[in-house]
C-alpha cells in the first residue's frame, strides 16, 4: 500500500560488523595511519579541497569503517602535494595512506597489487 | 698442433655468450621508443660516433671516473679491464706473428704459450713474452686488490661493499681465478719449454718440484673452465655490464634520451649496472638513519631480475646524490620513477572540477608560488615585498585556487593524473600572457622547466632576483651575519643552479661553505618523493644534515625550497630563511612587518 511516506531505513553503523581488514593491512604498511586524532588539519590545508569537496579525514574515516563506495573516486581527487603531512599534528605520513588506500581498493575492485 | 679438448671450455661458451648478447641488444634495442631509434639513425654516421669511442676507451677501459672518486679503486677496475682487454690483443697479435697469419684460430692467442711449445725463436719472442707476463702481473694485481676489496672495502675507499648475491659470487669466483691459473699454466708450461719470460719463468722454477709434466694439462683445463664458467654466468650476473656499458654509452652520444615511460633503454641502463656499490655511500637513507637494502644498486639489480618489491621502489628520497656518483651515470632518479608508474586509465579525467578556476589577468610577469610556499606565508610576503620594491608589475596566479604543479604525482608514478594538472596550468599560465614565469618552489620550477611544454623563460625566485640584484632594482645591505647555504636537491641537483643564491647572499654577509655542497649536497630529508619512511626517520635524516650544515655555527641556514626549510625550521636549534625572506629583510630602505612572519623566524632588519 502506498502511504505517501516510508519509514526510512537506520542509518546507524554497526561498527563491530565493519570490514577492517584492509584497514588493518593499511595499518601494516603505514603504522602512523592509527595516530590520525581527526583534527581536520589536513582538510584545512588541503589543496584540492580549495577548490572541491573533497576531505582527507572523511574518506579515512570511511576506510576505518570499511564503508568502500565511491571511495576510490573521491581519493582520486587527491593531488599528492604534500601539504597535509607538513600540516598533520600527529605526523602521520597522510600520502603514503591515501596511495595505500588507492592501491588496496584497487585490489578489491580489479588488478592484484603485492602488498 | 694447433687445437686440443681444453679449448672447448672456452670455445663454447664464448659462442654461447655471443648469441646470447646478441639475442639481448636486439630485444631491447627493437623496444626503444620510436624518438629514441630515429634520433640513433641520424647520429650514427656523424662524428659522435668517434667521441662515443673515446669515451668507451676512457670509461670502460681506463675508468677515469672512477679514478677521480679514488685511485685504488679506479686502478683496481682500471688493471682487471684494461688489462685483460691488452692480454687478448697483445695475445692476439703475438699468435698472428707465430702463425704467421691473422686468421689463425681464434683460440690460439688465449692458450697461445700452451700450443707455441716449439724452441724455435719466433720474431720478437722476448719483447712479447715480456709484455705478456707483465699484463698478467698487472691483472694479478687488480685480482689482489678485488679480494682485497672484499674484506677491507675501507682500504679502497668504500665504507660499504655491495652485498651479492649467489649467481654473482659464482661468476665473481670464476673471473678472478682465471688469472691465477692462468699464471701457473704458463708457468708450468715454460718449466717445461722455456717459453716464459721474468714471471712465468721464476714461478715455473718454483713449480719444478712438483712434477710439472703432470699437472701441466690440468693447470691448462681450469684456466679454460674458469673461462667457460665466466662466460656462462655472464649475461645473467652483473658482468653482463661490460657488453652494456659500451652499448649504452654509443646510444647516448647518439642522442637516445629516456622519457618518463619504461623502455629498451631503461633495460640497457638496467644492465648497464656492475654494481660497484659507489652508490651505497652516497645514500642518505644507508648512513643517517641505517636502511641498507633499498639503495640504487638493489633497486637497479631488482628492477632487472623483477624480483623488485614495493618497500624498495617506494623507499627513495629522489635526492639524486648517487645519480651524482654513478661512475656509469645511470639515470637513476629516472628509471625509479619508471618503474613506480602506475596502473591508470588511459585519457581518464581526474581533476575535471579544476574547470571552475577563474581567467587570470594578463601580466607580463606571473608568480606561481606552489603548495609548500603556502605553507610558509612569510616566503610569500617577502617576494611580493620584493616585487614592489623591483617596481615589477606581476600575477599571483596560484594566490587563491591554485593547482599542484603535477611533480609529486609523477614522482609516484601517476602520469595520467599528473597529465591533467599540467595542461590546466599550462592553459592558465598562456591566458595571462605571461612572458615569464617566477616560482618559489623547486620542485614546481623543476616540473615547469622539463615537464610543461612552455614557450617563456622559467625562472626559481633566486634566479630572479639575481637578475634584480644585478639590475640594480634591488640594492643590498651588507651585514656582520655568517650564512651557510643548504643547496635543495631538486634547484641544485635537479636543475644546476648553484651559484645564483651565492650570489645574491655574498652581497648581505659572510658566506661559509660547507663540507657537501653543490653537486654533493645532503637532501633535508622532507622528500616528497619518498612516502616509504615516516617522520622518525625524517627527522634523523633532517639532524644529520643540519649537523653538516651548522659544524661552522653560523647565524643563519639559508635555503631556497620551501620544504627544506619546513623541514628544517622543526629543528627548535636552528635558526632557519628562505633566500628571499633573507633578501627582503636586507633591501636598502625597506621595513619589513614584522608581524607578517612567524615567531621563530623573525627576521632582524639592518638598515
Amino acid at each position: 500500500m502506498d502511504w505517501g511516506y516510508e519509514i526510512s531505513k537506520t542509518r546507524g553503523i554497526d561498527l563491530d560488523m565493519a570490514d577492517t581488514s584492509l584497514f588493518e593491512k593499511l595499518v601494516k604498511k603505514v603504522p602512523s595511519a592509527t595516530k590520525c586524532i581527526q583534527c581536520g588539519t589536513c582538510c584545512a590545508t588541503c589543496t584540492a579541497s580549495n577548490q572541491i569537496p573533497f576531505s582527507f579525514r572523511h574518506c579515512q574515516i570511511m576506510f576505518r569503517r570499511g564503508q568502500f563506495e565511491h571511495l576510490s573516486a573521491e581519493l582520486d581527487k587527491c593531488m599528492l602535494c604534500g601539504k597535509c603531512s607538513l600540516a598533520c599534528p600527529q605526523g602521520v605520513n597522510t600520502r603514503a595512506v591515501i596511495s595505500t588506500m588507492r592501491l588496496l581498493l584497487t585490489d578489491i575492485n580489479d588488478i592484484n597489487i603485492s602488498l | 698442433m694447433t687445437f686440443h679438448p681444453l679449448v672447448l671450455p672456452f670455445l663454447l661458451s664464448s659462442i654461447y655468450l655471443a648469441i646470447v648478447i646478441v639475442f639481448k641488444f636486439t630485444r631491447w634495442i627493437l623496444s626503444m621508443d620510436a624518438g629514441q631509434l630515429s634520433s640513433i639513425r641520424k647520429n650514427i654516421f656523424t662524428r659522435k660516433t668517434l667521441q662515443a669511442i673515446s669515451e668507451i676507451f676512457h670509461e670502460s677501459l681506463l675508468h677515469r671516473k672512477i679514478f677521480k672518486r679514488n685511485r685504488l679503486l679506479g686502478y683496481m677496475h682500471m688493471s682487471l679491464a684494461f688489462g685483460w682487454f691488452l692480454m687478448i690483443v697483445v695475445g692476439k697479435i703475438e699468435s698472428s706473428f707465430y702463425y704467421g697469419t691473422f686468421f689463425d684460430s681464434p683460440w690460439l692467442g688465449i692458450f697461445f704459450k700452451y700450443f707455441a711449445r716449439t724452441q724455435h725463436h719466433y720474431f720478437m719472442i722476448i719483447p712479447f713474452s715480456f709484455i705478456m707476463d707483465l699484463l698478467l702481473l698487472v691483472t694479478l694485481s687488480g685480482v689482489v686488490l678485488a679480494i682485497t676489496k672484499r674484506f677491507r672495502s675501507t682500504l679502497l675507499g668504500l665504507k660499504r661493499a655491495t652485498n651479492h648475491h649467489l649467481l654473482d659470487r659464482i661468476a665473481r669466483t670464476s673471473l678472478w681465478w682465471i688469472f691465477p691459473f692462468r699464471l701457473l699454466a704458463e708457468s708450468s708450461t715454460a718449466e717445461l719449454t722455456g717459453n716464459g719470460s721474468f714471471l712465468t719463468d721464476t714461478v715455473g722454477h718454483m713449480l719444478a718440484p712438483l712434477s710439472v709434466a703432470t699437472i701441466e694439462l690440468p693447470l691448462w683445463w681450469i684456466y679454460s673452465f674458469c673461462i667457460g664458467i665466466f662466460f656462462v654466468t655472464l649475461p645473467y650476473s652483473r658482468y653482463m655490464h661490460i657488453p652494456t656499458e659500451v652499448i649504452l654509452i654509443l646510444l647516448r652520444k647518439w642522442g637516445a634520451v629516456s622519457g618518463e615511460s619504461y623502455s629498451g633503454l631503461t633495460d640497457i641502463q638496467l644492465n648497464s649496472c656492475s654494481r660497484c656499490g659507489i652508490c651505497i655511500d652516497a645514500c642518505q637513507l644507508g648512513f643517517a638513519s641505517d636502511i641498507q637494502d633499498v639503495q640504487s644498486v638493489y633497486f637497479i639489480r631488482d628492477t632487472r631480475y623483477k624480483t623488485l618489491s614495493d618497500e624498495v621502489a617506494d623507499n627513495c628520497l629522489m635526492c639524486g646524490r648517487c645519480e651524482e656518483a654513478c661512475p656509469v651515470g645511470l639515470e637513476l632518479t629516472m628509471i625509479r620513477q619508471q618503474v613506480r608508474q602506475k596502473k591508470e586509465v588511459p585519457g581518464k579525467h581526474y581533476f575535471e572540477y579544476s574547470a571552475g578556476i577563474e581567467k587570470p589577468k594578463q601580466a607580463d610577469v606571473v608568480y606561481f608560488a606552489g603548495c609548500m610556499t603556502h605553507l610558509s606565508p612569510s616566503i610569500i610576503n617577502s617576494m611580493k615585498a620584493i616585487f614592489d620594491k623591483a617596481g615589477e608589475s606581476f600575477l599571483f596566479l596560484d594566490e587563491d585556487k591554485g593547482l599542484c604543479c603535477g611533480r609529486p604525482l609523477r614522482q609516484q608514478g601517476f602520469l595520467e593524473q599528473s597529465k591533467d594538472l599540467v595542461n590546466k596550468n599550462t592553459e592558465l599560465i598562456k591566458a595571462s600572457g605571461a612572458k615569464l614565469l617566477v616560482t618559489s618552489c623547486p620542485i614546481c620550477y623543476k616540473s615547469f622547466k622539463e615537464e610543461y611544454k612552455l614557450d617563456i623563460p622559467v625562472l626559481h625566485h633566486t634566479e630572479y632576483i639575481e637578475n634584480l640584484v644585478k639590475q640594480q632594482k634591488v640594492q643590498l645591505v651588507q651585514s656582520d651575519l655568517t650564512m651557510v647555504y643548504h643547496d635543495p636537491c631538486e634547484l641544485g641537483r635537479g636543475c644546476g643552479v648553484y651559484e645564483a643564491p651565492r650570489n645574491i647572499l655574498q652581497n648581505m654577509g659572510t658566506l661559509t661553505p660547507v663540507e657537501f655542497e653543490k653537486e654533493a649536497s645532503y637532501c633535508c630529508g622532507g622528500s616528497l618523493a619518498n612516502m616509504a619512511i615516516g617522520t622518525d626517520i625524517q627527522q634523523q635524516i633532517r639532524d644529520n644534515t643540519l649537523e653538516m650544515l651548522t659544524k661552522s655555527g653560523p647565524d643563519v641556514l639559508v635555503t631556497a625550497c620551501p620544504l627544506c626549510k619546513k623541514t628544517f625550521a622543526r629543528n627548535q636549534n636552528t635558526k632557519v630563511l628562505d633566500i628571499a625572506e633573507m633578501v627582503a629583510a636586507n633591501m636598502e630602505g625597506f621595513e619589513i612587518n614584522q608581524s607578517n612572519n612567524q615567531k621563530n623566524n623573525t627576521i632582524t632588519v639592518q638598515s
